[in-house]
């Protein structure tokens, strides 16, 4: 006989809390199941071939993802373009450069532009980009540089303090002006967290929706031009999923929720392994 | 690498210089399209929002004097329900990996968390979609909710696992040797110590599920006028915002505006308020 007797208190405390914990992987396998599941015609019929395909009228039921995944890869990579200088040089500015007051409030700043919902960064884009580049690929891209620049700053900043200050000093001693410091001895140990960044902010642009919908133009065609309308993954759900014609319609529509998917969560794990090597888990949200 | 010390000391320091200035003007490139944004919310939202945005319903075009008053209230209703359901989740769960999830269902459990954080949102929509309206055959208040629940439990179980580990032992410990039952610890004394640190996580993940849209499309949809059912299609601020934003018409546009300003601002003062106490937070 144990001399302790447990708590039967104690036992149900922690089933409860085991059970609502386990809830969450629960939840997370049952949303995969279900997007197979419900995307299984689309997968038997069209296979592999589905992503390279570009025809899409879903009339006639001709599906092909590939307009899709070109405009979401395109406008997100247009949206590093010229967010990861941007970010970077932030970045620096706040971790290296700057001593001043101002450097709080352009920190918060910064974070803020986070918080703002996308369907109000839609909206501010269709009165300030769309009149200058139209509705196109180029709009998308350079809104979502807005949007992901919070995010490529914030962690590139986090990995440039969590380089050592001896590294910094020993190169000032040695002579080094600000900016050799910086190239030679910051910049090199934080490059793998710096590009854990920049991937971080490629999986922000990729899942993000609502202002893309509004600006890119939603047409799925492949165009040389950047000027021209184009569409994306998560557009197309957003404005036809529920619009879905047929069972077949309905099934693709899973099936491109499901590619989404495949694409964030491969990039954000990426990402993270970059970013987690310098400064550890649990610090980025 | 280049030979950096055989260059003259003045074409360094000019190099230096230019240095400083690219990344200055860097930061301030990146801090003016909030600017910008905040300022059209601002100017743009003040000039069309009045007493009537705030009780009346939607409007046709042409009659002057719509409002958002339904979806002020389904916004509140859809995230009521999405904490409803998403807080005894987020905290006991995170309770649950700060105390005992050292050993593999630990870091099963926080995987799916992680992974789950970096969904798009668009994601919990259609699972939502797929579980509760093709079931119930309907759009409702209950579907979103649903979906931006699942928004915020990641958020939840991540501060909450953070908040709980930063509890000292010491205090835990010293309960327990008093001969107080382990889950008495853990609700009164774990808990309540960490719950500054909770509520602020807490709050940001209700800011972050009210202005959310894409989850919304297609689970609450939307609806002008009056729902004080659960189970009906109801509107929200976001999605009316989008539905105002990309019609033709400028009345509704400024309604948009109107909005949005609204939104932004309740969601701002929110994040701002919550950073500002959270900074005070210690267990000393």
């Amino acid at each position: 006989m144990s001399i302790i007797k447990r708590n039967k208190g104690d036992v149900w405390f922690k089933t409860t809390a085991l059970l609502l914990a386990a809830s969450i992987p629960f939840i997370f396998l049952l949303l995969f199941l279900l997007l197979i599941w419900q995307s299984r015609l689309s997968l038997r019929t069209f296979g592999i071939g589905f992503i390279f395909n570009s025809g899409w009228d879903p009339v006639r039921d001709q599906y092909g993802a590939l307009p899709f995944i070109y405009g979401t890869f395109v406008s997100s990579i247009l949206a590093l373009i010229i967010a990861v200088p941007l970010g970077l040089g932030c970045a620096i500015y706040l971790a290296e450069v700057s001593q001043s007051r101002f450097k709080e409030w352009l920190a918060t700043m910064v974070d803020l532009l986070a918080a703002i919902p996308s369907v109000v960064y839609g909206l501010w884009g269709l009165a300030v980009i769309t009149p200058i580049f139209g509705l196109s690929m180029m709009s998308a891209g350079v809104l979502l540089a807005i949007m992901i620049l919070p995010t490529i700053t914030s962690v590139s900043r986090e990995v440039l303090q969590a380089v050592p200050l001896s590294l910094r000093e020993s190169a000032r001693a040695l002579g080094a002006t600000k900016w050799e410091t910086i190239k030679l001895s910051v910049l090199p140990p934080a490059a793998s967290g710096i590009i854990g960044s920049t991937i971080l902010g490629l999986g922000r642009a990729v899942g993000e929706t609502m202002a893309v919908t509004m600006v890119i133009g939603n047409r799925p065609e492949i165009s040389g031009s950047l000027m021209a309308p184009a569409y994306s993954l998560s557009a197309v759900l957003a404005n036809e999923f529920a619009e879905a014609s047929s069972n077949m319609n309905f099934s693709v529509m899973v099936e491109i929720a499901l590619i989404l998917l495949a694409f964030t969560v491969l990039i954000n794990g990426v990402a993270k392994l970059l970013v987690w090597k310098i400064i550890g888990h649990n610090r980025i949200h | 690498m280049e030979n950096n010390w055989s260059q003259s000391y003045s074409l360094r320091k000019a190099k230096d210089k230019i240095f400083l200035a690219a990344v200055s003007l860097a930061a301030l490139f990146a801090v003016l399209p909030l600017i910008a944004l905040l300022l059209f919310v601002v100017f743009k939202g003040a000039g069309s929002l009045n007493w009537q945005f705030f009780v009346n319903l939607p409007r046709p075009v042409g009659e002057a004097g719509g409002g958002m008053a339904n979806a002020i209230v389904g916004t509140m209703a859809i995230v009521g329900l999405a904490s409803m359901f998403s807080l005894p989740i987020g905290i006991f769960g995170g309770l649950w990996l700060a105390e005992w999830g050292k050993g593999k269902r630990g870091f099963f459990i926080r995987y799916a968390v992680d992974v789950m954080s970096g969904f798009p949102t668009i994601i919990f929509g259609i699972f939502s979609y797929m579980l509760l309206v093709l079931t119930l055959k309907r759009f409702s208040a209950l579907a979103g909710g649903f979906a931006l629940g699942l928004i915020m439990i990641p958020y939840i179980t991540k501060t909450t696992e953070e908040m709980i580990k930063m509890v000292p032992r010491t205090l835990k410990e010293s309960a327990l040797a008093l001969g107080v039952p382990e889950w008495k610890v853990m609700l009164s004394v774990v808990l309540r110590t960490a719950w500054n640190g909770i509520f602020t996580g807490v709050m940001l993940a209700v800011a972050r599920a009210a202005g959310e849209t894409a989850p919304l499309l297609f689970t609450a949809f939307n609806n002008n006028y009056w729902n004080f059912r659960l189970d009906q299609p109801t509107a929200s601020m976001t999605v009316q915002i989008y539905n105002y934003a990309i019609s033709p018409f400028s009345e509704w546009n400024n309604l948009a505006w109107a909005g949005s300003m609204v939104l932004v601002g309740l969601i701002l003062f929110v994040t701002v308020t919550v950073r500002k106490y959270s900074k005070r937070i210690n267990y000393g």
